[in-house]
């Protein structure tokens, strides 16, 4: 034992660092965690904007939390609890629309309204996208083996996956390959004929990603958004009680409970060295606090190019890590409501908004909204991703009032003639005016709004270009790649220096998973006698 | 049209709704996050009254009547002469000289034919009371605010008051395990205090629960079921279908058991069963392991299972060696705890907390092992539910 009050510092009291610094007060570290804010969960907050009013400023689903993590942290004990939403709802402006319930067949019957034909199709994507994330799916429970190393373990580990690979059928083999190269319409155009149908399915594939549906990768960002697994339920997507600010306060419990310290409004300056190894922190205050482990769950950006000098690191780490693209394209438009909007085709209906509601009524709409981001400036006819959540949880909005959260795209980080302090009005303002087409009288609910665009996200919560996946998640930037060549296992060139963000292997989405990885390296180091 | 799925199943001769919407489960997380409400009108009420009242049910039901004073509820069970269950339920004591008893079975003629010479009258009042429960967090809040005293009123506790002027018992009762009431009306008036219930939730999210969600919350919260987690003694063949109170896990209705004196039906058997230990099992929580229950069926090459829908079904449980030590009767994937869950019997030198057993499940056809170990019930036991 060292004579320093801690063994870990752990830097960044998002969803990754929570998860970080509980594994390693779990495996007996004395473990601090530094977040820069007043409060813990980084981009996954709820915050009261308004009395009564809870909004979940950044991140509003959990989508691919890995279930090891609940169990592993023990998160019941503490409150976890993922709530059911019982409906998804893809409207059209022109009365058109598909609802899901719960209810298989029932769900299969409504796309017969619109295509008989999808009706079976859609059964055999769901089997087809169930193989295939069933053979992707243990990729994001492993610390990826390194390709460019010598090491026989690594070696072995790379020939694990092949003759994993090789395990598979011909069909799922092939339909990994294709969701991992090419596009998402041409993947779902295979199956299905229905614009609303493929439009609506087609929203996973761009979901904070610079590409359209018919962009080579957005095959990867559908196979990838569906490899969540809720309450049971393969492939599905959920919300958690309180937001996910709700959730991370959670994950603020299991870590304190294992005997992690929590700092809060404590934002970290540098990292300290010496001799090629890390030795604490300074805060911004100038206070130095030291460990032998330093953690950090910044994106890349932070990690390599701010919280450590750069001189330190290889020049081929430094030049991958600039390199890397992060070109955030999504914002969030957050409203109180005073009541809940009405579709006209269905307006008895307030359980249509149990749940997601997609606007994008064809892939075709999707793509447009994606060209004009092509050129630097935000669709004005956007994709929107709403959920009312208080129809889940209804302790987030006082009682007959609503919050909605939209995720809004494409919102590029960058524009071309103006900048986002100057548009964000004006975004907020899009966005209602296509709500209202969907929802006439929709303006008139609203009692608040709060516009978060990807200069906002960048400014509060660190996550650089507003990237919400800290670097984006398309090949060239995963698995061994995330976020460098060679430097995929948690592991940074300075020694006793770690990295368990986003920015790492297998990403983002409230995953949870770099986290945990991270500190099963960390841990295992430590008993190496190294770290 | 409440019931949107026009189904119904039956209960104790009326219709009830299994759900009133597709999804069961969003009933249920209603009640473990806002509030629901569930007709639990089709339960047997007994009215039983007299001078002699008190004292034909200290000598009929098993736990001490006496420790109930009036206005107080009190959860029971009553036997054979050979120590085994005949039945549960809750009883009120409404006033000094006045019960009312409800169970899942019809009681009357049992408990009729041994009133003898005591001053006791008892009445089947299933038809004239209907009963009203309101379950989850916000139930206090949304019924306080028709009958004020629920505010004040403890678990188990009674209370009085009007809901648009008829006259309602609320009990701080029910059977899932969460803070929750039970409102007992005139039959004749229950729907008009159903709908100003109704009206009074508007915006509040409360949903009606039908019997599917029910079955969920009450395993969570250790409650078990009448033919599905033990039968009566009553119509039993055998008495591998008989159990007795300490085998179902109620030992502790019998703390006072050594200075009350008693004379009530089984109490001899009870007590040689207490003092011989000759229980044959005891009522236990089961949870599943996680990653032994994916690395079975994963590695049949199936997504594993986990349906939050309760199987009624008998489950075998076996110790680490594989020999029978129990079995389980009620399963399920828990939303709280995020486990499989079953409410099952294991020997009693297994009822440990933390002891290691195994569940045997049907993969691809054939019979499986899935690690579990027990715990203490009820599974989910919030602060709410007693606060």
């Amino acid at each position: 034992m060292s004579a320093e009050p801690y063994d870990a510092i752990v830097i960044g009291g998002g969803h990754n660092g929570l998860v970080n610094g509980a594994y390693l007060a779990r495996g007996g570290m004395r473990t601090l965690i530094l977040e820069q804010r007043e409060m813990v969960g980084g981009a996954a907050i709820t915050e009261e904007l308004r009395p009564g009013f809870w909004f979940t400023t950044f991140s509003y689903a959990l989508s691919l939390l890995r279930p090891q993590i609940i169990h592993e942290l023990e998160l019941t004990k503490h409150g976890f609890l993922p709530l059911l939403m019982s409906s998804r709802f893809a409207p059209t402006p022109g009365g058109e629309y598909l609802w899901f319930t719960k209810h298989h067949d029932q769900n299969l019957r409504e796309i017969a309204r619109i295509s008989p034909h999808d009706a079976d199709a859609y059964e055999q994507y769901g089997h087809d996208m169930d193989r295939v994330c069933q053979a992707i799916k243990p990729l994001l429970d492993m610390v990826p083996p390194d390709p460019f190393s010598d090491d026989p373990e690594e070696l072995l580990a790379l020939a694990g996956i092949g003759s994993r690979l090789r395990g598979l059928d011909r069909r799922t083999f092939h339909n990994a390959v294709r969701l991992l190269t090419g596009s998402a319409a041409d993947f779902l155009d295979d199956y299905f004929e229905s614009d609303l149908l493929k439009g609506w399915l087609a929203s996973s594939g761009i979901i904070g990603s610079k590409v359209g549906p018919r962009s080579q990768g957005s095959g990867l960002v559908l196979l990838y958004h569906s490899l969540g697994e809720h309450d049971g339920e393969f492939g599905s997507w959920s919300f958690h009680k309180g937001g996910n600010g709700g959730f991370t306060q959670v994950l603020a419990r299991a870590a304190t409970a294992f005997g992690a310290e929590i700092r809060l409004a404590s934002p970290v300056a540098q990292v300290l060295t010496s001799d090629g190894r890390a030795t604490g922190v300074v805060l911004a205050d100038g206070t130095e606090l030291r460990a032998k482990v330093v953690v950090s769950a910044l994106d890349p950006r932070r990690t390599f190019l701010e919280l450590v000098n750069p001189r330190e690191l290889p020049d081929e780490l430094v030049d991958t890590v600039r390199r890397m693209k992060f070109q955030g394209v999504s914002s969030k438009v957050n409203f109180a409501l005073s009541g809940i909007p009405r579709y006209p085709p269905l307006a008895e209906r307030d359980d249509v908004f149990r749940g997601f509601l997609n606007i994008a009524p064809s892939m075709d709409y999707l793509e447009r909204a994606f060209d004009v981001a092509k050129y630097g400036w935000y669709s004005d006819e956007p994709y929107i991703d709403g959920a009312i959540q208080s129809t889940i949880d209804p302790d987030m909005a006082p009682p007959g009032q609503h919050v909605m959260s939209c995720f809004v795209q494409y919102t590029p980080y960058r524009l071309r003639e103006s900048d986002w302090d100057a548009e964000r009005q004006r975004l907020g303002d899009v966005v209602q005016g296509t709500l209202e087409r969907y929802f006439p009288g929709f303006g008139g609910l609203v009692l608040q709004r709060e516009v978060v665009t990807p200069l906002d996200i960048e400014r509060l919560t660190g996550l650089s270009e507003g990237n919400i996946f800290a670097g984006e998640l398309l090949a060239p930037q995963m698995f061994f790649l995330r976020p460098a060549p060679g430097w995929s296992q948690y592991r940074t060139p300075i020694e006793g220096y770690y990295q368990c963000g986003s920015g790492t292997h297998p990403g983002g989405c409230v995953m949870g998973a770099p986290g945990r990885l991270a500190a099963g390296q960390i841990l295992k180091d430590g008993e190496a006698g190294r770290g | 049209m409440l019931n949107e799925t026009g189904l119904w199943s039956h209960w104790a001769g009326h219709l009830a709704a299994n759900r009133y919407q597709d999804s069961d489960k969003f009933e249920y997380f209603a009640v473990r996050s806002a509030a629901g409400i569930f007709d639990t009108s089709p339960l047997y009420k007994y009215r039983i009254a007299g001078a002699d009242a008190e004292r034909f049910l200290a000598g009929m039901l098993a736990r001490d009547i006496r420790t109930c004073p009036p206005g107080h509820a009190q959860y029971t069970t009553w036997l054979d002469d050979r120590g085994f269950v005949l039945e549960d339920g809750v009883i009120q004591h409404r006033a000094p000289d006045e019960f009312l008893l409800t169970s899942a079975e019809p009681n009357l003629g049992y408990f009729a034919d041994r009133i003898g010479r005591l001053a006791v009258v008892i009445e089947d009042v299933s038809d004239q009371i209907g009963t009203i429960a309101v379950q989850g967090p916000r139930s206090r809040d949304l019924l306080a605010r028709l009958v004020p005293s629920v505010a004040e009123t403890p678990f188990f506790g009674m209370t009085g008051g009007q809901i648009d002027g008829v006259p309602v018992t609320v009990s701080r009762t029910g059977y899932t395990g969460d803070l929750g009431y039970e409102m007992w009306v005139d039959a004749a008036e229950a729907l008009r205090v159903w709908d100003t219930v109704w009206e009074a939730a508007e915006g509040l999210s409360v949903l009606p629960f039908g019997l599917a969600a029910l079955y969920m919350l009450r395993i969570e919260a250790g409650l078990l079921l009448l033919a599905v987690d033990f039968d009566s003694s009553r119509y039993a063949f055998n008495d591998a279908h008989r159990s007795t109170p300490i085998e179902l896990g109620w030992s502790w209705m019998f703390k006072g058991l050594a200075d009350d004196g008693r004379a009530f039906i089984g109490r001899r058997a009870l007590e040689r069963e207490i003092a011989d230990k000759t229980s044959r099992w005891r009522m236990s929580g089961l949870v599943v392991d996680w990653e032994d229950y994916d690395r079975v069926y994963g590695g049949a090459g199936l997504i594993p299972p986990k349906v939050h829908a309760p199987v009624h079904e008998d489950w075998m449980v076996y110790d680490e060696a594989g020999l029978r030590v129990g079995y389980a009767t009620s399963f399920m994937y828990s939303p709280v705890l995020q486990r499989h869950i079953a409410l099952g019997r294991v020997r009693p030198d297994l009822a440990r907390v933390g002891q290691r057993v195994q569940l045997e499940f049907t993969v691809d056809h054939h019979y499986e092992k899935v690690a579990a170990h027990v715990v203490r019930l009820p599974f989910f036991n919030p602060e709410r539910k007693t606060a």
